[in-house]
Order: C-alpha cells, then sequence, then structure tokens
C-alpha cells in the first residue's frame, strides 16, 4: 500500500530524512521509535504533505499513486491521516462543522453526495463514542482551550470520522493518562482491519502493550537503522538507544 | 461637470453651491438653523479639506477626493425595480430608502405605529417640527474643527429623524438604505440622520450605504444619537458602496445615565473610507460596546476612528475592532479613549486585531489613552498578523482545499464580530457579501 525508497528530506538547508525505506502492506501496523529529533514527526509530515519540508531524493508511492505529487488535501482524500504530535487551535471553527466541511470534501473528492446532516449526526454519535469524546467538547472551536489528553482523543475521534486506510499516529499517546491511554487505544483497534494499516510513532512500549505492532522500526539521524518485530519495542525499553547509537556513529566514523 | 482636474475644485464648487442655497432662502436665513449653516459654512472655508499634514488624516489623502467635482442635486429615475440590483434579502420592519441623499417615500416602509415611534425624513422634520431639529441641530457632532462635519452641516440635504418615544420597546428594526446612483455622472449626497430615543427605550438602527453604476460617488454623512436615561439603542453601519466611491462618516453619540449603547460598523466594500464613530458617556453606570468588521481588497481604502469620552464615573466601555486586508488595500484604526477627571471607576478595553493576507496591504493602528482620573482599568491592544499556515495545514491534513481553508479561517476570524449583529437579515447580508468577497480572493 505505502512504498517509501530512499526518502531525502530537507528544511531550509539542514537535511533531516536522509534515505529512507519502508514498505506498508495493507492491515500492518509499523511502529517508529528513535530518540528525539531523529526525524520521525518530519517522516510524518512529509507523509502528509507540509509545504516547509522540501523532498531531495527518493520516492513515496501509496497505492500505486506518486504521493509526493499530490497536495495535502488530496493525499487526506486518498486516505492518509495525520494525528499531529502537537494537534493546532482553530478558533472560531467548531470540530463540529470541521469535520462536516472536511468529509464532505473527501466525499466529493470521490465523486459522492455530501451527507445530510441526519447521517453526519449518526455518524459523529457513533465514533464518539468509540473515544469516549464529550459532545459538548464537540461543539467548542476546535481544539481551543483543549487539554493535552481532550486534543489527542479529538484527533483519533477525527481518523475515525474520516476513515482513512493509512493513519499516522504521531506521538498519540504523549500526554495521555493511563485511562485515556487505553480509551485512545482501543479506539484504534477497533479501527484495525484487514485494509486499514497504521504507523505508530511512540516513545513508550506502554502505547504497544496495547496496539500491538506487525513491526518496530528504529529511526536515527533521519535513517531506519534497525527493524525488527514487537520484541525490538521491548529490548529498547530495556536497553535505551544507545547500544543503537553506538552502533551506528561507530559505522559513520568509519 | 466631471473631473475638472484642479486641487481645490471641489471646495469652490461646494461654497458656490451654498451661496446658490442661501439666495433662495428668501428671509429664513434668520432662522436659527440657517445660522448654524452658515456657521458652518465658515468654519469649513477656514478650514478646507485635510491634507494628511493633519494629524487625524496622516494615513488617509483626500486629494484625489477633491479634485473632482460631483453633482449634489442629481436627478434620479431610480425605482422600485432597480432594488434588484441591489438585494437585501429578507428584509423587515421600518425599511427607507435615500437615493443621492433624497427621500424616496414610494419605496420605503414605516410599520411601526407612530405612538412608540416617528422615523421621518429629516426635510419633512425641519418643515414640521423646526423646533425640534433647532434642539439638536449643531449641537453634537463638531462642525467647529472637522472640516467634513462642518460641511455636512452646512449643506446636508436630507437623511432621516427618528424619534422613540420614552419607555417603549421597539420590536421592529429600523433600517435605512442609502443608495447612491452613479450611473449617469459623479454623484454626491451628504445625509445628516437624528437619532433621538427616549428614556428606557429601545431600538435597533441599521443604515446601510451601497453605490449603482460606474461613475464616481461621494457620500458626507453624519449621525447623531441621543440615547436617553436608560434606554438601549443598537446601531449597526453597513458600507458596500463601490469602488470608486468616497465615504467619509461622521456617527455622534451622546448617552445619558444607565444608557446602553451598542455599534457595529461592517464595512465590506468602498473604494476610499473613513468612519468616525464618537461616542460621549455622559451619566453614571453606562454601557458602550463598539464592535467593526473591515474587510478591503484591491485597493480599498478603510479608516476607521473612534473615540470614546468617559466623562462621568461608574461606566464601562469595550470595543473590539477586527480587519481583514488582501490585495494592495490599506486600512486604519485610531482609537481614542478619554477617561476625565470625574470618571472614577470606568472600565474601558479597546482591541484591534487584523490579518494581513498579501504582502502589499497594509495596516496603521493607533490606540490612544488618555485618563485623567486615577481610580480605572483600562486595557488596549492591537495585533496585525498573517494567516496562521499550521492551522492551514491541518486543516488540509484533513481533506479541506488550501482556499476552503483560508476561507475558514477569515470567516471564523470574522465571526466574533459578525455574531453581535442582531437583526437577521442585516447579518445574514453581511456573512454573504464576506462569503462572496473571500470566494472572490
Ligand atoms: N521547522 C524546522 N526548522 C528547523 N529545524 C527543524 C524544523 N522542524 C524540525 N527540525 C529539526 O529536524 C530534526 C528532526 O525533528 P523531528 O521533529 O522530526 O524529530 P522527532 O524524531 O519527531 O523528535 P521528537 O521525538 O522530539 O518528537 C530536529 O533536529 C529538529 O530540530
Ligand atoms: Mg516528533
Amino acid at each position: 500500500m505505502l512504498t517509501i525508497s530512499n526518502l531525502h528530506a530537507r528544511i531550509e538547508e539542514k537535511e533531516i530524512l536522509r534515505g529512507i525505506n519502508l514498505e506498508i502492506k495493507p492491515g500492518e501496523v509499523h511502529a517508529i521509535m528513535g530518540p528525539n529529533g531523529s526525524g520521525k514527526s518530519t517522516l510524518a509530515s512529509v507523509l502528509a504533505g507540509r509545504e516547509d519540508y522540501e523532498v531531495t531524493d527518493g520516492s513515496v508511492t501509496f497505492n500505486g499513486k506518486d504521493l509526493l505529487d499530490l497536495a495535502p488535501e488530496k493525499r487526506a482524500a486518498e486516505g492518509i491521516f495525520l494525528a499531529f504530535q502537537y494537534p493546532v487551535e482553530i478558533p472560531g471553527v467548531t470540530t463540529i462543522n470541521f469535520l462536516k466541511t472536511a468529509l464532505n470534501e473527501i466525499r466529493k473528492y470521490h465523486g459522492q453526495e455530501p451527507l445530510d446532516a441526519a447521517q453526519f449526526l449518526k455518524r459523529m454519535r457513533e465514533k464518539a463514542k468509540l473515544v469516549k469524546i464529550d459532545d459538548a467538547l464537540l461543539k467548542r472551536s476546535l481544539n481551543e482551550g483543549f487539554s493535552g489528553g481532550e486534543k489527542k482523543r479529538n484527533e483519533i475521534f477525527q481518523m475515525a470520522m474520516l476513515e482513512p486506510s493509512l493513519g499516522i499516529l504521531d506521538e498519540t499517546d504523549s500526554g495521555l493518562d493511563i485511562d485515556a491511554l487505553r480509551i485512545v487505544a482501543e479506539g484504534v483497534n477497533q479501527l484495525r482491519n484487514e485494509n486499514r494499516s497504521f504507523i505508530v510513532v511512540t516513545h513508550y512500549q506502554r502505547l504497544l502493550d496495547y496496539i500491538v505492532p506487525d513491526f518496530v522500526h528504529v529511526l536515527y539521524k533521519g535513517r531506519i537503522v534497525k527493524s525488527g518485530t514487537k520484541e525490538l519495542a521491548l529490548e529498547l525499553e530495556e536497553k535505551g538507544y544507545d547500544w543503537i547509537k553506538n552502533e551506528v556513529d561507530a559505522l559513520e566514523v568509519a | 461637470m466631471n473631473s475638472i482636474e484642479n486641487k481645490d475644485s471641489l471646495k469652490a464648487h461646494l461654497i458656490a453651491d451654498f451661496q446658490l442655497s442661501q439666495a433662495i432662502l428668501n428671509g429664513k436665513s434668520t432662522m436659527p438653523i440657517h445660522q448654524v449653516r452658515s456657521e458652518a459654512m465658515k468654519n469649513f472655508d477656514k478650514l478646507g479639506f485635510p491634507t494628511i499634514r493633519h494629524e487625524e488624516w496622516k494615513y488617509s489623502n483626500v486629494s484625489n477626493l477633491i479634485k473632482q467635482t460631483f453633482d449634489f442635486h442629481t436627478k434620479t429615475d431610480f425605482n422600485k425595480s432597480d432594488l434588484e440590483q441591489i438585494p437585501l434579502p429578507h428584509l423587515n420592519g421600518n425599511v427607507l430608502y435615500f437615493i443621492n441623499g433624497v427621500y424616496n417615500a414610494e419605496i420605503s416602509e414605516i410599520s411601526t405605529p407612530e405612538d412608540k415611534l416617528k422615523v421621518i425624513p429629516f426635510s419633512e422634520a425641519l418643515a414640521q417640527q423646526p423646533e425640534l431639529i433647532e434642539g439638536y441641530f449643531g449641537k453634537y457632532a463638531n462642525y467647529q474643527t472637522d472640516a467634513f462635519t462642518a460641511l455636512n452641516t452646512a449643506l446636508s440635504n436630507d437623511g432621516v429623524v427618528v424619534q422613540v418615544a420614552d419607555n417603549k420597546v421597539v420590536e421592529e428594526p429600523i433600517i435605512i438604505r442609502f443608495i447612491s446612483d452613479a450611473r449617469v455622472a459623479n454623484v454626491g449626497s451628504q445625509p445628516r440622520n437624528l437619532i433621538i430615543v427616549g428614556k428606557n427605550s429601545q431600538v435597533k438602527i441599521a443604515e446601510a450605504y451601497r453605490t449603482v453604476g460606474d461613475e464616481a460617488a461621494f457620500v458626507n454623512t453624519v449621525t447623531e444619537i441621543i440615547v436617553g436615561e436608560s434606554a438601549m439603542v443598537d446601531y449597526y453601519k453597513v458600507q458596500n458602496e463601490s469602488d470608486k466611491s468616497y465615504h467619509i462618516g461622521t456617527t455622534q453619540v451622546y448617552q445619558k445615565g444607565r444608557s446602553y449603547f451598542y455599534a457595529a460598523t461592517a464595512t465590506l466594500n468602498g473604494g476610499f473610507v473613513r468612519n468616525n464613530l464618537n461616542v460621549v458617556l455622559d451619566g453614571e453606570h453606562i454601557e458602550s460596546h463598539l464592535y467593526g468588521l473591515y474587510v478591503p481588497n484591491g485597493k480599498q481604502h478603510i479608516d476607521n476612528h473612534t473615540l470614546v469620552d468617559h466623562q462621568k464615573p461608574n461606566c464601562e466601555s469595550n470595543e473590539l475592532y477586527k480587519g481583514i486586508l488582501m490585495d494592495k488595500s490599506t486600512g486604519v484604526f485610531n482609537g481614542k479613549i478619554f477617561v476625565r477627571e470625574d470618571a472614577q471607576k470606568t472600565n474601558a478595553y479597546q482591541n484591534c486585531r487584523n490579518v494581513v493576507t498579501s504582502d502589499e496591504a497594509t495596516m496603521n493602528t493607533k490606540p490612544q489613552l488618555e485618563i485623567w482620573a486615577d481610580d480605572v482599568k483600562c486595557s488596549h491592544g492591537t495585533t496585525t498578523g498573517q494567516l496562521n499556515d499550521e492551522a492551514i495545514f491541518y486543516m488540509q491534513s484533513r481533506g479541506i482545499p488550501k482556499k476552503e481553508a483560508i476561507r475558514l479561517q477569515l470567516l471564523a476570524f470574522a465571526q466574533d464580530v459578525v455574531t453581535q449583529i442582531k437583526i437577521d437579515s442585516i447579518r445574514e447580508y453581511i456573512e454573504a457579501l464576506i462569503l462572496e468577497k473571500l470566494e472572490a480572493a
């Protein structure tokens, strides 16, 4: 479904992604871990189409299409969803109105009629239950004055509403207490199916206890330097990143 | 008659106009109102049109206005069928039309009974109740040092006199539409409105300005509002005039004790716009709320000057102006707050926020607080920023096209002012105009 080959990206003069290769098949969950500043959010942003980053080399294909050629909204319509590490506050636009607009734009892209108010409301009720998000919150301006946990929950709620085929979760677990973590993880698990894939960026094994990944990758200095199965995450939890950093840095010097 | 290129042609033309009007007074020139007019004309002659060296006109240059001429007595055949050109859907209540500054009874409609509300053209009021007009005319708006107000005071043609009796709630709004018919030639008008609201009464009034036709239009308007004790007045000014129009308007408000005044000025279109909103709080426990929204594009210029004059203790004023500036447009906000020595326990707030969507648009803001009392709470702030790119990317990442994302963001920005407007037809009209304007961007 998603093939990333030799992806290089930079911001201003700084090269941040330095040759990423990754293949994701339908239904798979890939965890991406790695130290601060290694490029995890950058990778997520480049996939979602943030303009600040310049792709200097490599390619990304998504369901046969050249992803890098598409505007962010087209990528969303094609089925990519990014749950932001830092969700943005949008004063004056309610979550409900925002999602109605988004959903209907995506439907339009696929030549479908917009949902009417009743259909939309029904879908909203259903999905709000999934992440136990309060109705009152959805009537407020998007993310404005939301707590950290509420923002993250709102991201997953939006993902549930838009039903993407690839969900990219950038540290959705950070800032969540244990209960909220469980709720969010269960929400994600309910969205898992044989066609829908996920990239889960996290620093903690905790989340992966709930959302069990098929593969775990370690990103360091803009490259995937180690890949494995869920056991790799356990090993990282125990030993930290130093052993990997040392291995890579030794190679670089050599 | 059009555009005689001469630096002072407009002034000369207006002075000649005034002499002509004096000549046909036939002895009525001794009436107090004509004394005021004469004095105003003398002031105008002395003051002349302001230049950018004048502190209050630093960013608003009227030199293009004053080298043109305008016909202030244009005959117009504007009629009911022409209204289709300037739709304002769901209009109801008392709706009055002034075409080139002259009342058109045929297309106007007044529905509120006379015991509550009297709405009559200024010209009629002057003929029927000269003593009423004399009691107010020239007493509020400053025709001593403001050249445009002096000019209006000397030469104002028509407008409306609104009288709300004491202890009445006027449910139906009063909507006054001023239309410049510039289809044939440059047209000028100088509307003069007087709104007198009795104690304990409530009323909502909107002034809506509009141009038809491609020639230039000059509107120099003065509205005076007297808000009686414990009265509540909502006043909306909506401007949707052509790019070749010049609008200079002063709204002078005088509030008595425990009264409540609520203004929203929405400037959607106009080539050159200057609004002065001056509010005098002359009593205790008064509330004043001033909202403004301006959305210039192209080369439009919109200038809002406000003055809130706290003269007595225990009053509150609150002001929020918001601007969206596109293309090569320019905006000015100058907000003065005076807190006089007597006005202890004053709360006065002022805020002006702007979004500039193009590198070539500019906004000049100047808050000006002058406080002579010591026990007061005052705050002011101005911001001018760009679109929030993070928010736009966020919306795009959910499937919303960039253009639509920008539009949503700007609409949301305008919303806190738009929602203040309590006359549904006027609010919907403004919403539609903003949408239309942002769509074209
Ligand atoms: N807008 C920017 N301008 C300059 N440098 C940037 C910008 N965005 C990211 N970077 C740099 O790129 C590098 C990678 O950042 P990125 O946010 O992708 O890391 P991360 O792996 O997500 O880290 P964390 O675990 O802290 O979230 C960092 O060194 C960061 O400072
Ligand atoms: Mg990150």
